[in-house]
């Protein structure tokens, strides 16, 4: 059949696009990346092959702890959240509350990793916000020297990711919930006597899985490869393992380039064991899990513990809120020394002295985001009305080849993919850079809207088909309108994603676009609260904004259309 | 001006699903398909309007006044469907649903508006152009989805359990509703449904499908 | 006979080239040009010093300047180096680097510099470029005019005197000081250039013979001269803050955790930065400058130019500009940058002199005689040894 055939053409054309475009460029960079990890990098005249950069590794000061610590962030912050996202989504009652629990996580969804970690840096420090509070009630006359912030077993910044993915992965649970007759099935079970946290757990958290694994992985990923975080909340004698590398890549001496890559080769075995891991453990966790449930338990007691744990996930979120407060009340401080609890004296020259470099920031920011965003939702587009044409489901390769860019560590293939895009002549410039955020985004992109294109109703679909209405007419007059908030979701994510994007802009624009994360990161290592408050607000702002409009749009267009209230991701 | 079924078999993974199928409705006829959960009576709808999902294969011809349709994409058959809900467009109003329906051929903006108020006034929704659909009663919402059946000016139409989520009194008058509009424009129509005083309203051929081998 | 005296002319030719001549070609040629200046972006002040170079070097030459923030300087070695491996011999995108010590002797290693072309800048007269002055070597490097130097650096310790009574008198006295004030005290991280220079700075007072500093480190010398060191540094560790098991990333996170009253102490490569700190609201009114009796170790910064700059006229022309005494003179205005002149005194004319000595001053900005003498950088394998060492020894 014709439709049949144009999705699966139109897929193609998506497949082929991220063949040349995404999975080419992260393999040729790997690929260059493993070569140098094997002695091979003729530019700093590194002719003769070998296993001398691993042997430098392995003799890196500190590298086993670095790798321990960066295990236990990495896994510990991903198991946290994951346990939090879903005992505060059992906790929500209704889609309405949902509702207003996603409005209430755009802020922690909208503010860049680097921003978050500063300003919880600050909050929770010995000689931070807190301790600035309890100061006169425990008569502290100096800040106690105590390693609150980079620990050496990095429980900070354990927290710190677990504030940043909890939103996440809790958005990823609310959007997946939709493809699951949720009311029904907790009534069924209720009304078989098992308690509403007991029915989660024993029937709703086994059909989520599969839906959320996924994003589990990209957090997983993200927690053991974080660079960001990892320098302002970590240790740092040593280092977890990707800032070690990061101070290795940039390192005045050239010949660390080369233990460099073959540690960013042992930062992606690192991610693909733990990968290994999540799989071995969803497996015994399937068989413990089923004799658990065969065993009829009605589960009363675990209501509390699901409880607690919601309101320890709530607790930190609001901790996340005042690492973000802080940073505002930074920006229009002047003088905040310890231990006032309040700024000294206020001043508005954080905002007026940025001069045009913070406009310049904020007008290319926004032009990659619209740029990477509206490439990544046409190219999604594509895809999912693609699938539906072909009238195939999803395709585990296809989304593996989709993720590829967010499970691989950046900093294995950046390098290379530099050298790829210099080799193309195309460093440097705009399009470079709008191509290379736009291997974060889209996948994002996708993430946001599979899930509700997905569970759109077919029948709308069918019942326009009936009445005479062609494919194209079927997408853009009844699809597109009908997924418009969720659409504007995922196009806020995108902003989101692209706004906060450091090293792909830094080393694919050479430096030379300045976006406010750029300036931001840039401006942190002056260490300057108020001036850091003022680009991370404005990190934090724009891609807000977007979450604002994915939300006011649609309640203004739809204004009249309560099928479509709570129609939401 | 006939829909007519020749032998026509579904099966799935090269099990078939009841026996061929062979059966002409006359226009103006409303044909009966009753049997068992699981028989595939949806399924055989979905084939005839050409949503058949792909795992499933047709065998056997489909014609509608002479036409062959299985070539056809489901939006150039000119079959039109009723479902169980009355599925409406939500982001659409009452009246822009029916639009959505109507026919290309009326042209002309004063012309379209007023073929959808006719219609409004028909199902009984006069006045009722600027509503939310989510705001119409079910019974309202019957007949809106009917009428912009009827607005594509089908050949034929489906219906899938149409008046099984109504209740009682509603479901005489929106069946008694439907099969009058049916006649009147005489096309012909193939339910599916559960309930046989359906089938026994419908007053046109009743076929039973049967798991084969099960008799 | 003739054909000697030929080849010696051409020779001469080519050493001394007629420098105005070449000049008004370089200018030329410069016209129109943005060069992309790449330097560390940390530092404010800094930032708002190379967009107001932009600004004049526009308007008096049409040569833009837009200024790559570094969080690193190796970011764009790490740069020049991915674009040679590409094979992106010409027009590459790092136009001008602020470079010294380990990365200019990386580059220069690699070949992955222009010039020589400091003598080819007429300010350069204003320069003292006798050899064995602190502008032609470069952490003892020869610097062969592959970069051209622009501002002074000398390191400079900062204390809060309404929090601290004495500071320590010199680098030994400093674990005594640790010792009465526990958890007081701290350094950048020696991955930093800061935190070496700190190691760097102890270890020129420390040394049993400071000579052998002078000389590319061996085995031998290292252990040898490093020993006093390590026992200096193993007596200090247990009363530094944290106990020694965490340091702040580089000189302003340690500024910010001297505001904040977690340490008494900071540190910087610049003798202005406490004055310039309390102007931005960054450290207390009563933050001040001390350096251990003996001096510090003082260097110069330089900018260098890559092989493959896209814009090497225009990176001339900008290094020309930063010479100028003018601009020297600006720049050493506390209220700009308070950094010193890298000028010779006796080589500029009255009326330039004059514009020096009117520039204001501040009460926590210190006078040079205050700064005590300059000791030299030791030669950069020095300072790469001495933080492998470091990382060896304390990082478990």
């Amino acid at each position: 059949m014709s439709a049949a055939r144009d999705g699966r053409a139109l897929r193609g054309a998506v497949l082929a696009v991220l063949g040349i475009g995404v999975i080419g460029p992260i393999i040729a960079g790997l690929a260059l990346t493993a070569r140098a990890a094997f002695g091979l990098l003729p530019a700093i005249g590194s002719t003769e092959a070998g296993l001398a950069p691993w042997a430098q590794l392995l003799a890196l000061p500190g590298i086993a702890t670095s790798v321990k610590v960066t295990l236990f962030t990495g896994l510990g912050s991903t198991a946290l959240s994951l346990t939090l996202a879903l005992a505060i989504a059992a906790g929500l009652r209704d889609r309405l509350a949902r509702g207003g629990a996603a409005r209430l996580l755009t802020p922690l969804l909208a503010v860049p990793h680097a921003a978050l970690a500063i300003g919880l840096a600050f909050v929770l420090a010995p000689s931070g916000w807190i301790a600035r509070v309890l100061a006169p009630l425990l008569g502290l006359v100096r800040p106690p020297d105590i390693a609150l912030v980079g620990d050496p077993w990095g429980v900070a910044l354990l927290l710190g990711l677990t504030i940043k993915e909890t939103p996440f992965l809790l958005l990823m649970i609310l959007s997946a919930l939709t493809q699951i007759p949720l009311r029904q099935q907790l009534a069924a079970g209720q009304s078989l006597g098992y308690g509403r946290a007991a029915v989660w757990l024993k029937i709703i958290v086994p059909q989520l899985w599969p839906l959320i694994r996924l994003p589990v992985m990209v957090v997983l990923a993200y927690g053991l490869s974080t660079v960001d975080m990892g320098l302002i909340l970590g240790p740092s004698t040593p280092p977890v393992l990707a800032v070690a590398l990061t101070r290795l890549f940039f390192s005045p001496d050239t010949a660390a380039l080369l233990p460099a890559s073959a540690g960013a080769l042992a930062q992606v075995a690192l991610v693909l064991a733990a990968f290994g891991l999540v799989l071995a453990t969803e497996r015994a966790i399937r068989g413990l899990g089923l004799a658990w449930i065969r065993r009829g338990g009605r589960g009363r007691g675990i209501a509390l513990a699901a409880r607690i744990v919601a309101a320890g996930g709530r607790a930190l979120l609001a901790l996340g809120l005042l690492a973000m407060l802080a940073l505002v009340v930074w920006s229009l401080a002047w003088r905040w020394p310890w231990p006032a609890a309040l700024p000294q004296s206020w001043s508005l020259k954080a905002w007026t002295g940025a001069g045009p470099g913070l406009g310049r920031a904020l007008a290319a920011s926004l032009w990659l985001a619209v740029a990477t965003t509206s490439l990544s939702l046409a190219l999604a587009i594509a895809w999912l009305e693609g699938e539906d044409r072909a009238r195939l489901g999803r395709a585990g390769w296809a989304q593996g080849l989709i993720y590829l860019p967010l499970l691989v560590p950046q900093i294995a293939f950046l390098y290379g993919l530099n050298v790829l895009f210099l080799r193309l002549g195309l460093s440097g410039g705009y399009a470079a850079v709008i191509w290379a955020q736009s291997l974060f985004v889209f996948p994002y992109v996708m993430i946001a809207l599979s899930d509700p294109w997905r569970a759109l109703d077919p029948r709308l679909s069918r019942a326009a088909a009936s009445l005479g209405a062609g494919p194209w007419r079927r997408l853009f007059t009844v699809k597109l309108p009908v997924l418009l908030m969720p659409i504007l979701t995922a196009a806020a994510i995108g902003v989101a994603v692209s706004v906060a994007q450091y090293l792909p802009t830094l080393f694919i624009g050479a430096g030379r676009i300045a976006t406010l994360t750029t300036e931001a990161v840039t401006l942190s290592s002056a260490s300057d609260r108020r001036v850091t408050g003022v680009y991370a607000s404005l990190q934090a702002g724009l891609p807000l904004a977007g979450y604002g409009a994915a939300l006011m749009i649609p309640a203004l267009v739809h204004r009249n259309r309560r099928g479509l209230k709570g129609a939401r991701s | 001006m006939s829909l007519v079924l020749d032998t026509v078999a579904l099966s799935l993974g090269g099990h078939a699903l009841f026996a061929p199928l062979s059966l002409t409705i006359a226009p103006g006829e409303i044909a009966t398909v009753m049997g068992p959960s699981g028989v595939g009576k949806s399924t055989l709808l979905d084939a005839i309007a050409g949503h058949l999902a792909p795992a499933f294969t047709m065998s056997g011809r489909v014609t509608l006044d002479g036409r062959e349709l299985r070539a056809l994409p489901a939006e150039a058959r000119r079959i039109g469907l009723v479902f169980q809900d009355p599925v409406l467009f939500p982001h659409l109003s009452v009246g822009d649903n029916l639009a959505f329906g109507l026919s290309r051929r009326v042209t002309g903006r004063a012309a379209r508006r007023a073929a959808v108020d006719a219609a409004l006034e028909q199902a009984g929704l006069a006045g009722f152009y600027h509503r939310d659909p989510a705001s119409l009663s079910g019974g309202q919402r019957s007949r809106a989805a009917l009428m912009r059946s009827l607005l594509a000016d089908p050949s034929a139409l489906l219906l899938d359990e149409p008046f099984s989520k109504l209740d009682t009194g509603l479901r005489d008058e929106i069946r008694a509703f439907t099969f009058a509009h049916l006649r009147e424009r005489a096309i012909p129509a193939l339910m599916v449904t559960h309930d046989p005083a359906d089938a026994a309203a419908a007053g046109g051929a009743a076929i039973s499908l049967e798991v084969p081998g099960r008799g | 006979m003739r054909l000697s005296t030929l080849a010696g002319l051409f020779a001469a030719l080519i050493a001394s080239p007629t420098v105005a001549n070449d000049w008004q070609d370089t200018l030329d040629a410069a016209r129109g040009q943005t060069v992309y200046w790449n330097a560390w972006g940390g530092d404010a002040r800094t930032n708002a010093f190379i967009a107001w170079v932009g600004a004049q070097t526009e308007a008096l030459y049409g040569v833009s300047v837009r200024q790559v923030k570094l969080t690193d300087t190796a970011e764009a070695v790490t740069r020049v180096i991915s674009e040679k491996a590409a094979g992106r011999d010409a027009d590459g995108s790092v136009d001008m680097i602020w470079i010294n010590g380990p990365n200019f002797l990386a580059m220069k290693e690699h070949g992955l510099l222009h010039g020589p072309f400091v003598g080819n800048l007429p300010n350069a007269r204003f320069l003292d470029l006798a050899p064995g002055s602190a502008n032609t070597v470069d952490f003892t490097v020869p610097v062969d005019g592959m970069e051209c130097p622009w501002r002074l650096a000398k390191f400079v310790f900062s204390y809060d005197t309404a929090r601290v009574d004495a500071p320590p008198a010199t680098m030994a006295d400093f674990v005594p000081w640790a010792a009465a004030h526990p958890g007081r005290m701290t350094h950048p991280d020696p991955s930093n250039f800061i935190g070496a220079t700190f190691l760097k700075q102890a270890l020129v007072e420390l040394a049993p013979d400071p000579a052998v500093l002078l000389e590319p480190a061996t085995d031998a010398t290292f252990e040898e001269t490093t020993a006093p060191l390590w026992a200096w540094y193993d007596a200090l560790k247990p009363n530094l803050w944290r106990g020694g098991a965490a340091y702040p990333e580089n000189e302003s996170v340690q500024q910010q955790l001297m505001n904040d009253g977690e340490v008494d102490i900071a540190m910087y490569f610049d003798p202005a930065a406490t004055a310039a700190a309390i102007t931005q609201g960054l450290l207390p009114e009563t933050a001040r400058v001390f350096v251990p009796e003996g001096g510090t170790i003082g260097n110069v910064s330089f900018v260098a130019i890559p092989y493959n700059a896209a814009h090497k006229a225009g990176a001339q022309v900008v290094a020309n500009f930063l010479i100028d005494p003018a601009t020297q003179a600006h720049m050493q205005n506390i209220e700009v940058l308070g950094s010193f002149s890298v000028l010779a005194p006796d080589k500029l004319d009255a009326e330039a002199r004059a514009a020096f000595d009117a520039l204001p001053t501040a009460p926590a900005l210190p006078r040079l005689e205050d700064l005590g003498p300059t000791r030299l950088e030791p030669h950069p394998s020095w300072m790469t040894r001495l933080t492998d060492a470091w990382s060896a020894r304390y990082t478990r």
